[in-house]
């Protein structure tokens, strides 16, 4: 059994809003994640999808302990670190590193690229044998980039590259999880495949685990080997990847999936289910289960009862799905359109 | 042909040089059909909108070439002639509705006054079209919200304001520049849904731009990819995808996995970077990423540019023969498959 | 609205109650004697005790705050001098002339510079603004740009007086700088401040065609009027209603802000050109330790800062409507 490496329970994180006429107050709050569990074995890689408002971001954030959580505990190698102080968390923080969204802003302009990827080294006391430079040319050649460009400052490099140099970062300190926020999203479509095959490439020569957070569950599935699929802050489906693709059982999982548009047109026919309106706010999130005020089986038992996230009869070890009504054989294969303009 | 664009060339002055940002690119588009242009940054394909619709400075921009709207030719008409059409037989939505959209103005307002400008309509015509349109793509409340401003609008139903917007006129060519690369994928499919619904019912032509090869399959009836400028492949939806003949089109369809595509076979990106605008490579662009020049020879690709070939139908601008393609393309659906 | 309105003007009372209050237990940190600068040079000690009663300043400095407050509101008895309704300023301790009347008489003189100038740099500095913006890089745009600077950087006592040396004295192109109220003659009011309103303008117009002009390039790239212009809008509405729209807000930030500053007094100017306005009398407060005078100019500039702080933030809700329905 493989070393649980991080393990989120009950995790909530809500951003107070606040409003109020003569003295603000907080009048609301974003239930940015609203009850989560999840573990991330070590090696492996779990895909957490979602769209925007569901909250893998903060989840994400929340995992590198970035931020502190509401309510909740996230336990690192069995260590809880939900509250840690920052002296606390120094130890840890060489093992959990983290690759975000926009290489334009990730990366600081005024630094070298040398120094960004040696960075990490200094912060944490690293010093490998053979020296840092060293490390730093080799992790260069790792993601692919030329060695001798160590000089060079970041506006240099383009969209793809400058994700790479991210990458390298996160590697010079040899971490055990790297939290993946989105890496790929704002990289033009051939360039993702090269850093995705990248990023392959170093989990199965260095066995590192990943948390990988995207919208494109294409992309997702190629990657992960665990999916978990997020909605308005709490997760409805987690699967291995083959059973969520192939058989999920949460309605939001399969409007999601027949919403992707394939390119392949040999690949087996999916029903088209239309869901209506756009994804919620996640200020006000719907009573009982979240996802109600979208779904065509929606009951009253919907709304005063949170289904509880559990494995079905029929699913797999792992396969939990939160849904009191779900999807099965009897259901799946015809077209649900709820889109008002789109009934004719 | 509702829409023929012939030997379009836009050059761009600037400080680095000239950008040759569309370079010698033809294509038409069928009243009632949807073509996808396809392509990556830099590739020209929100260049040649723009330039359908006339909107390049002329101060820092060449166009020259052949651009003829239902016969009418677009290129070097009058800026009065261009006001009447955009909005009116051309209109265009684009990538982001939130920036889009003027934040000042209600969408109401913003939809009437189009409707106003070209039709002449009075005000309370126009306002009256303006609610009927926001309930024909689906907003709920058309009445109430007709009187809200954009940034009351969630994203999905920004876009869907916006094509009400594009479509107040029964234009005759939409031009959809990636209209869904900004949306969650649900609110995506339920837009593409809406604009093919709302081509069947109108027959009007539509030019959707987009990286994602997933949307033209799903929309497009034919397909045009673009690379550096100009255009590599041609042909309807099923011949592209089905028996793509230009290796960057490969490169495209490798370097997305698809949700059925095994998962222990990395995926086939194209090596490389884009290709400078200034400095394009001689002959053909996509040579220095290419993994075949070798099968024809250097001479060969870097020499005389190649043409899209066939003129009609299914064409592509490569050199390689079609027995090749098809042979390259059968051994890696093989590789595929094991 | 009303609520945002209520919560400023409670926050204002605040901080002029905090300045006014500062400026007071400032002023006593001077080392000068107003008693004895108002008695004069022979000054026998009961006289200066009497004086000393009589101005108020024998009381604790708390106990003449508090009079000095209570006293805008319901008026005040002085010792001496009699009573002075309210809102009551004090008496002048130069002249013994009450505050209040004193303020009142100039007030007309710097509204009128004011809101003369301000009329003349507005409609000029966002004209030029946007004729720069829409030649940008053109010859027209550098000769805008460039004047303009040249006007933010002369002085104003410089440029006055040699303007009053060649237009008034040499050339006579403009009447003599002085101030007739506009109830007695308008064109001779008119006339006299024609001089003064564009020599204070030009210092002012260089900010508003700096900040037109970048603001509307920018505008004029914005993805909002690309739609416009491919919606079939014509060139000339596109830059107005929607480019020109976005450059309100800015524009009414400073605005809001000069006004409120010029209204405290335009000094310079009125010394220039030897306009009894509010700047003059506050500089000759400072000069002669001249408390009550003193405190109700200091007052009375940063209730005009203050207030136009408010109107511009209202302002702000009726231009933007993401302000006004967040």
């Amino acid at each position: 059994m493989t070393e649980k490496l991080l393990e989120l329970s009950g995790l909530e994180k809500h951003f107070p809003v606040r409003g109020g006429s003569f003295i603000k107050r907080q009048v609301g709050a974003v239930h940015a994640v609203d009850g989560l569990d999840l573990v991330v074995h070590e090696g492996e890689t779990l895909g957490l999808v979602g769209e925007s408002g569901c909250g893998k971001s903060t989840t994400g954030r929340l995992a590198a302990r970035l931020l502190e959580p509401t309510a909740g505990t996230i336990s690192y190698r069995g260590a809880d670190i939900s509250h840690a102080s920052r002296r606390a968390l120094k130890p840890i923080r060489s093992e959990i590193q983290m690759i975000f969204q926009d290489p334009y802003s990730s990366l600081n302009p005024r630094h070298t690229v040398g120094s960004i990827i040696k960075g990490p080294m200094e912060i944490n006391g690293i010093d490998p044998p053979g020296g840092r430079e060293a490390r730093v040319r080799e992790l260069l050649e790792i993601v692919r980039l030329n060695p001798e460009h160590y000089n060079r400052f970041p506006h240099e490099f383009s969209g793809g590259q400058r994700q790479r140099i991210g990458v390298a970062r996160a590697l010079s300190v040899n971490p055990k999880l790297i939290i993946a926020d989105e890496p790929v999203s704002a990289l033009d479509v051939s360039i993702q495949a090269q850093v995705i095959n990248l990023l392959q490439q170093l989990q199965r020569e260095l066995g590192i685990a990943f948390l990988f957070i995207a919208h494109d569950l294409a992309v997702v599935r190629h990657f992960s080997q665990r999916v978990a699929v997020m909605y308005l802050g709490k997760i409805v489906e987690i699967a291995d990847r083959e059973s969520l693709y192939e058989q999920p059982r949460h309605p939001y999982t399969h409007a999601l999936l027949s919403a992707v548009p394939d390119p392949d047109l040999d690949a087996p026919p999916r029903e088209r289910i239309r869901l209506a309106g756009d994804v919620p706010s996640p200020i006000n999130p719907p009573s009982g289960c979240r996802f109600r005020t979208r779904c065509w089986k929606a009951q009253d038992k919907c709304a005063t009862e949170e289904p509880p996230l559990v494995r079905l009869d029929g699913n797999r070890d792992g396969h939990l799905t939160a849904c009191h009504f779900p999807e099965d054989q009897a259901t799946a294969g015809k077209d649900i359109v709820l889109d008002p303009a789109l009934k004719d | 042909m509702f829409l023929e664009v012939n030997d379009l060339t836009v050059d761009f002055h600037t400080e680095d040089g000239v950008v040759h940002a569309v370079d010698g690119l033809s294509f038409e588009v069928e009243r009632g059909s949807t073509l996808g242009i396809v392509g990556e940054s830099g590739s020209g394909k929100s260049v040649t909108n723009l330039a359908v619709l006339g909107l390049h400075n002329p101060e820092t921009s060449k166009i020259s070439g052949s651009i003829k709207l239902d016969g009418k030719e677009l290129l070097g008409a009058s800026r009065s002639t261009m006001e009447r059409l955009r909005g009116n037989e051309i209109a265009m939505i684009f990538q982001d509705p939130l920036t889009s959209l003027s934040p000042f103005h209600s969408i109401g307002a913003q939809i009437a006054e189009v409707y106003r400008k070209h039709k002449g309509a009075s005000k309370s015509a126009a306002w009256d079209r303006a609610i009927e349109m926001l309930d024909r793509v689906g907003i709920p409340q058309p009445k109430v919200r007709v009187d809200h401003y954009p940034h009351q609008f969630s994203g999905g139903m920004r876009q869907r304001a916006m094509i009400a917007m594009a479509l107040v006129c029964d234009p005759g060519l939409l031009i959809a520049d990636e209209p869904t690369t900004a949306l969650d994928v649900t609110v995506q499919a339920q837009i593409l849904d809406l604009l093919r619904d709302l081509q069947e019912q109108s027959g009007s032509a539509i030019i959707l731009v987009t990286h994602d090869l997933g949307v033209v399959a799903s929309t497009a009836h034919d397909v045009l990819v673009m690379y550096a400028g100009r255009a590599v492949e041609r042909g309807t939806m099923r011949e592209v995808l089905r028996e793509p003949r230009h290796p960057y089109t490969w490169g495209l369809l490798g370097s997305m996995p698809s949700l059925a595509h095994p998962v222990d076979v990395p995926l086939r990106p194209v090596r490389g970077t884009p290709p400078s605008l200034i400095n394009v490579p001689p002959g053909c662009p996509f040579h220095p990423r290419c993994d075949y020049m070798e099968l024809l020879g250097r001479e060969v690709c870097t020499g005389e540019r190649p043409e899209l070939s066939p003129h009609r139908g299914h064409g592509d601008a490569c050199y390689l023969p079609l027995k090749q393609k098809a042979e390259i393309r059968a051994r890696a659906a093989g590789k595929e498959t094991t | 609205m009303l609520r945002f309105l209520i919560r400023r003007v409670l926050g204002a009372a605040v901080i002029l109650l905090v300045i006014s209050a500062v400026t007071f237990f400032l002023f006593y940190a001077i080392p000068a004697d107003p008693a004895r600068l108002a008695c004069g040079k022979v000054c026998p000690p009961e006289t200066l005790e009497q004086a000393r009663r009589n101005l108020g300043i024998d009381q604790p400095l708390l106990v003449q705050f508090v009079s000095w407050l209570s006293g805008i509101f319901v008026g005040r008895d002085y010792e001496g001098l009699g009573n002075c309704p309210a809102p009551c300023l004090g008496f002048s301790f130069v002249n013994k002339a009450p505050v209040f009347e004193t303020i009142m008489d100039r007030m007309p003189v710097t509204i009128a510079l004011t809101l003369g100038a301000a009329v003349i740099f507005l409609i000029f500095g966002v004209a030029t603004g946007i004729v720069a913006a829409l030649r940008q890089g053109k010859p027209l745009d550098k000769i805008a740009s460039v004047s303009s600077l040249i006007g933010a950087s002369v002085q104003i006592y410089f440029v006055g007086t040699l303007a009053m040396y060649f237009f008034v004295y040499q050339t006579q192109v403009f009447h003599q700088p002085k101030y007739v109220p506009i109830t007695e003659d308008p064109l001779g009011w008119f006339n006299g401040l024609l001089l003064p309103w564009l020599v204070l303008a030009i210092i002012f117009t260089a900010n508003y065609t700096r900040i037109t002009r970048s603001t509307m390039v920018e505008n004029l790239n914005e993805d909002s009027v690309r739609t416009a212009r491919a919606k079939g809008m014509r060139e000339r509405s596109v830059v107005l209603r929607f480019a020109l729209r976005g450059t309100l807000t800015p524009i009414v930030t400073i605005f809001g802000v000069d006004l409120g500053t010029l209204i405290g007094g335009a000094i310079i100017t009125e010394t220039t050109f030897g306009l009894q306005g509010i700047g003059r009398l506050a500089v000759r407060a400072v000069d002669y330790s001249d408390l009550p005078t003193l405190m109700a100019t200091v007052l009375l500039a940063a209730a005009a800062i203050v207030v136009m702080n408010v109107v511009v933030d209202s302002l702000y809700a009726v231009i933007d409507p993401r302000v006004r329905l967040s």
